[in-house]
């Protein structure tokens, strides 16, 4: 349980002033120069012995990340990259922080920006995020009026930060895909490598991170390393914001501990799930993008990277989506492979044609209008996909099919068992494609 | 270089090569789609995945990665690769699946078959039955032009069109459209493309979604007979393919010259067949009393020539070879002429003012085709390269395109090259500016180590045009583009005959009548295919026509005798770099028609100067023993700095008063420049829609 004095986000529920001079009443932008002079390095290697592991869903350590862009500049300008393009279903944390707490993200901006020698940002954003586009916008434009950002800034890092806002497109949640938009062109993911650190937005070094990640910076920053590695486990330290989905009694999305066990999660903070412990299916704890876990496994798992690994699924953006056993577990992974082929970019082959594929054959499973043999033929389908794509796009759409059918065979069988019997002969008859 | 491990065997490569190359090289065969040497890589097809050892545990795209980017092992062990492992076969067979699932498998009605990647290799690395059992996708088809046709329900989306309209025809007119699935290639808004070059998508699309729309359903490629030959539609010389059914040609494909054309030929060249079918002349023909055209056997041709012949002065007889004509029919006829003792021959039907008395540096495109790739700034002279050698704009492109931009300069019309240049002016007042150095751009030339400039007919082919060339010498002697190491003196020529022409000198001689006046100026005219020149001119005199296809020189001659075209003979043509390639027979001609010299030296018995030699063997033995050149086929015979010097130096005193006109490209109609050409239904449509008077589909 993370007590009130260690958190990060303190309006994250926009109950306070979000203006600049709410935020500063709250501690940010409190004297970012001192975080500045503490050098590039010294800022690197706080953010390396913090523990923080970035928060889009990868889980990549932040500090090392930043590490690899160029020392010096050969010429080129640095660039850093806010992965606001929040769009994973599941998923609503950065969304809170623009609108609400939009300050630690631009803050977090300036100290990354000069932690990777770069001089601008861009902050590109969710199409849909209207709302949350003109909160931030706003903020930005607060900082710049009171000296915050621009040239010759308080902070001592000429820094600019510009909103670039999407067109509604998932992939362009990838890093390079993203990169490939805000050239406005059309995103799809770049071939790696070379990797962004060395080639990225306009052929120059280039740090994509998540909004999380950034806006957790300067608090870290202040606060210390030690004080952020001292939250949560070994290798998955630090505050988390977990965007709890589904069947609770109160989603929401909160600040907590990483590590926090589910249950803990969910009864402290959702009021438990609907109907009681006993009532929960499944939960798929990243995102729609990880398989999901049988509820009975991770009602008492700590909730971080390396332990939702040992159970095959993972932490992702620890948007937490509840299923109780009022679910139809089937249907509700058919639909997220529906997502995945809508959203597939089209331009590598297993993606492209796969997604399709395997949300065709879901909805045959859905009703148990299938073979047996089938569910084998799916899951060797997924296989072929995962590892074989440009970007991670095709994993994600294989993963939470393979977590059905580790979990819920018995369940497609029982379908297609109980299909079979009910199919009368000759009442139905089967279409063919014009053999 | 880099040293790695392919399947346990040890190579060496260069640095800039990719896995994929490195296989290659190591012996191991690679299985893909998207990668195209030419082209940028996308890595998007996903079937050339190969293992990389103590990589992450899955497959890497081995067109998408360098042998720079593969790390060593932990004790200093050579990178290797592996391309035979059961990972490997897996990933291959289930991208292979993947784009079998969508695909039509409609493998009979499909014009592709045959000649597929995806068929072969499907066969030799796919599964033998579809697990897929959904239905598939559909796809409307697109139209993209009068040529290429498009079934959609075919394409992989590897993205060779798009990349290759982009990058190498340099216009963006193919892209992709859509999202995953529903992904499709089009055109937008179902233009048709207009690059001059879109009918290399044909060969570039790895299934049968682009195939050529002339040739739908004409033949398999398994029933065609195969000739490598040399194209004539421009003075580049692209290496061809003629696939032949019995005598008919069927359609022209790319060969690969990487001096010359890499791989790519230009729609005129690959699309006019059908133009080799259509107003042939495929037996002699008489002019009777009345004026009409009659059919006639040969020897009553021959018999009204001798006549004719034996009537004229000799001074008063002339001859014209047109832009098709091969070296051996112009050796034969200049050797006629000078029998019969006239100096009147011409083979510059433009009225170019193009000599060989100044040396062949002065009408060669010195530089040579692939130079230009080395090239680092570039002049252009009255010449649109795009349309009088499209191949060889597209290696203008690429140097500008692919290695990166240069600084290029037009003087002439401002047209759409497809690449960027600096439009400095219309014509000769715009280059004495340059030449008087009252221009930046001089400098430019000054400055670049290897500067080139291309000057194009449309400013030879004028009255001035001998001043024209002499003051584009003078600034090629300034610029330092002649005199050392580096040639960057080329003239682009248009027309296949020509360079050979002007080797052979068949060009008048001291006192005789240029093109254009023996128009006027003869009894007796031969015409050896000439058909670019205004005929009205011609109001007496009797004309005998050697040719092909009944055009502009047909009509207004008296007695007409069937030739051979490029397609069914063999024959030299030297090209715009002075390169000497052999075009090969790919059939018969039709009828009664016979070779070219074999006319002439059947002609030659009648009037009575029988030239000497019975074949085609005997005339080159001769022909190679006078003109040595010609024997190094596929050679170009490089001028010797000396020679060029003492050229230029005569060329340069010839600098005089230029007309104050803007220079306008001999190229009024791309796809209608020459006879067969203009016998071409396909070409014709082409031309109506690139004037605009076809209404596009989507209207």
């Amino acid at each position: 349980m993370l007590a009130d004095k260690d958190r990060i986000f303190t309006n994250i529920y926009g109950i306070h002033d979000k203006s600049l001079k709410g935020a500063m009443k709250r501690g940010h932008w409190d004297n970012t120069k001192a975080l500045i002079e503490m050098g590039r390095e010294g800022v690197i290697n706080v953010m390396k012995e913090s523990g923080l592991r970035g928060r889009g869903g990868a889980g990549f350590p932040t500090g090392l990340k930043w590490s690899f862009m160029p020392k010096e500049s050969d010429g080129r300008p640095h660039y850093l990259v806010v992965n606001a393009d929040e769009s994973e279903p599941g998923t609503c944390k950065d969304r809170d922080i623009m609108r609400h707490d939009p300050h630690t993200l631009i803050e977090g901006c300036v100290i990354a920006g000069f932690a990777m020698g770069a001089n601008t940002a861009y902050i590109y954003i969710r199409g849909e995020y209207i709302r949350e586009r003109e909160a931030l916008q706003a903020a930005i434009d607060e900082c710049y009026d009171a000296g915050l950002l621009g040239r010759d800034n308080k902070c001592g890092w000429d820094f600019d930060v510009y909103v670039h806002h999407g067109a509604g497109a998932y992939i362009c949640g990838e890093e390079t895909a993203m990169l490939e938009s805000l050239e406005g062109k059309k995103g799809l993911p770049r071939l790696k490598p070379p990797f962004p650190a060395n080639v990225g937005l306009w052929g120059c070094p280039t740090t994509v991170n998540n909004v999380e990640s950034i806006a957790v910076a300067p608090t870290i920053l202040r606060r210390g390393a030690s004080w952020f590695a001292g939250i949560g486990r070994e290798k998955n330290t630090g505050t988390k914001l977990f965007c709890v989905s589904g069947h609770v009694e109160r989603p929401c999305t909160v600040e907590e501990e990483m590590s926090i066990t589910f249950r803990e999660l969910v009864d402290r903070h959702c009021g438990g799930v609907r109907g009681g412990a006993d009532n929960l299916l499944a939960v798929i704890p990243g995102g729609s993008s990880v398989p999901l876990v049988p509820g009975d496994q991770i009602i008492d798992a700590p909730l971080d990277f390396d332990s939702l690994r040992e159970l095959k699924s993972g932490l992702g953006t620890a948007a937490v989506i509840v299923m109780d056993k009022s679910t139809d577990i089937v249907k509700a992974i058919a639909r997220i492979a529906y997502f995945y082929r809508h959203e597939s970019c089209g331009q590598c082959t297993p993606c492209r044609e796969g997604t399709g594929w395997m949300w065709r054959l879901m909805q045959r499973m859905v009703e148990g209008r299938a073979q047996k043999r089938e569910i084998d033929m799916l899951f060797d389908v997924t296989k072929q996909i995962e590892g074989h794509t440009i970007c991670a796009l095709g994993d994600a759409a294989a993963w939470p099919i393979q977590g059905l059918i580790r979990h819920f065979r018995p369940e497609m069988e029982r379908r297609i068992d109980e299909f079979t019997r009910n199919a009368e002969p000759g009442a139905r008859p089967v279409l063919e494609a014009a053999e | 270089m880099t040293k790695l491990k392919v399947d346990g065997n040890e190579i060496e490569v260069p640095d800039h090569y990719t896995l994929l190359q490195a296989c290659e090289d190591g012996g191991a065969e690679i299985p893909r789609f998207c990668w195209h040497e030419r082209l940028s890589i996308a890595g998007n097809c996903r079937m050339c995945l190969v293992e990389v050892k103590g990589g992450p545990p899955k497959p890497a795209a081995s067109c998408a990665m360098g042998v720079k980017d593969l790390r060593p092992g932990p004790e200093g062990q050579l990178p290797e690769v592996f391309t035979n492992t059961p990972m490997v076969k897996k990933a291959r067979e289930g991208v292979m699946e993947f784009l079998l699932i969508n695909h039509p498998l409609d493998c009979p009605i499909c014009d592709q078959g045959g000649e597929c990647d995806l068929q072969d290799q499907a066969m030799a690395f796919g599964v033998d039955a579809s697990r897929y059992k959904e239905n598939k996708r559909a796809v409307e088809d697109k139209y993209v032009g009068p040529l290429v046709k498009t079934i959609m329900n075919r394409c992989i989306h590897c993205t060779r069109c798009v990349r290759f309209t982009t990058e190498v025809a340099g216009i963006a007119e193919l892209g992709l459209i859509g999202r995953g699935e529903d992904a499709e290639i089009t055109t937008y808004l179902e233009h048709a493309m207009t690059s001059e070059l879109q009918g290399n998508v044909i060969d570039l699309c790895p299934v049968g979604a682009l195939t050529s729309k002339p040739y739908a359903f004409q033949a398999r490629p398994w029933e065609l007979g195969k000739t490598e030959s040399i194209d004539v539609m421009d003075a580049v010389g692209s290496a061809i393919r003629v696939d032949t059914r019995g005598r008919e040609v069927m359609r022209v494909m790319p060969r690969v010259n990487e001096a010359v054309n890499e791989e790519w030929i230009s729609d005129k060249t690959r699309f006019i067949w059908d133009g080799l079918r259509t107003q042939r002349l495929d037996r002699p023909y008489m002019r009777d009393g009345e004026g009409r055209l009659r059919e006639a056997s040969w020897g009553e041709a021959f018999q009204a020539i001798g006549k004719a012949v034996s009537a004229a002065k000799p001074e008063k007889i002339g001859a014209i070879a047109g832009d098709l004509a091969g070296v051996e029919e112009m050796y034969a006829l200049k050797e006629l002429m000078h029998s019969l003792g006239s100096k009147n021959i011409d083979c510059r039907q433009d009225g170019s003012k193009l000599d060989p008395a100044f040396g062949r540096a002065s009408y060669l495109f010195g530089p040579s085709i692939e130079a230009i790739e080395e090239a680092d700034a570039l002049l252009i002279v009255g010449a649109n390269p795009r349309f009088e050698a499209s191949v060889l704009n597209a290696r203008i492109r690429k140097r500008w395109g692919f290695v990166e931009p240069f600084p290029i300069a037009v003087i002439g019309e401002n047209a759409d090259l497809r690449y960027d240049y600096d439009y400095l002016g219309a014509g000769t007042d715009t280059l004495t500016t340059l030449i008087d150095g009252k221009h930046d751009f001089l400098e430019t030339l000054k400055n670049a180590e290897r500067p080139m400039i291309i000057l194009g007919q449309g400013a030879l082919s004028r009255e001035d045009g001998l001043s024209v060339l002499a003051s584009t010498a003078k600034l090629a002697r300034t610029i330092g583009a002649i005199g050392g190491e580096w040639n960057g003196f080329g003239v682009l020529h248009t027309a296949a005959s020509r360079v050979g022409g002007l080797d052979l000198g068949f060009v008048p001689g001291e006192g005789g009548m240029n093109a254009r006046e023996m128009l006027s100026g003869t009894d007796v005219l031969f015409l050896l295919g000439a058909d670019e020149m205004d005929m009205t001119l011609r109001t007496a005199g009797f004309t005998v026509y050697i040719g092909t296809h009944g055009d502009v020189g047909a009509h207004h001659a008296d007695v007409i005798l069937p030739a051979a075209a490029y397609t069914e003979k063999s024959a030299t043509y030297v090209n715009t770099e002075g390169r000497v390639q052999l075009a090969n027979r790919a059939g018969f001609a039709p009828g009664d028609a016979r070779e070219d010299w074999a006319i002439l030296r059947a002609l030659s018995d009648v009037v009575g100067h029988r030239l000497p030699f019975n074949s085609l063997n005997e005339l080159r033995a001769k022909l190679y023993q006078e003109y040595k050149h010609f024997a190094l086929i596929d050679e170009i015979a490089v001028p010797e700095t000396s020679d060029i010097s003492t050229g230029f130096d005569e060329l340069v005193k010839k600098a005089g008063k230029m007309e104050a006109s803007g220079f306008a490209s001999p190229i009024k109609d791309f796809y209608l420049t020459n006879p067969i050409a203009r016998a071409s239904a396909v070409m014709a449509e082409c031309s109506a829609l690139a004037r605009g008077e076809t209404k596009l589909a989507a209207e």
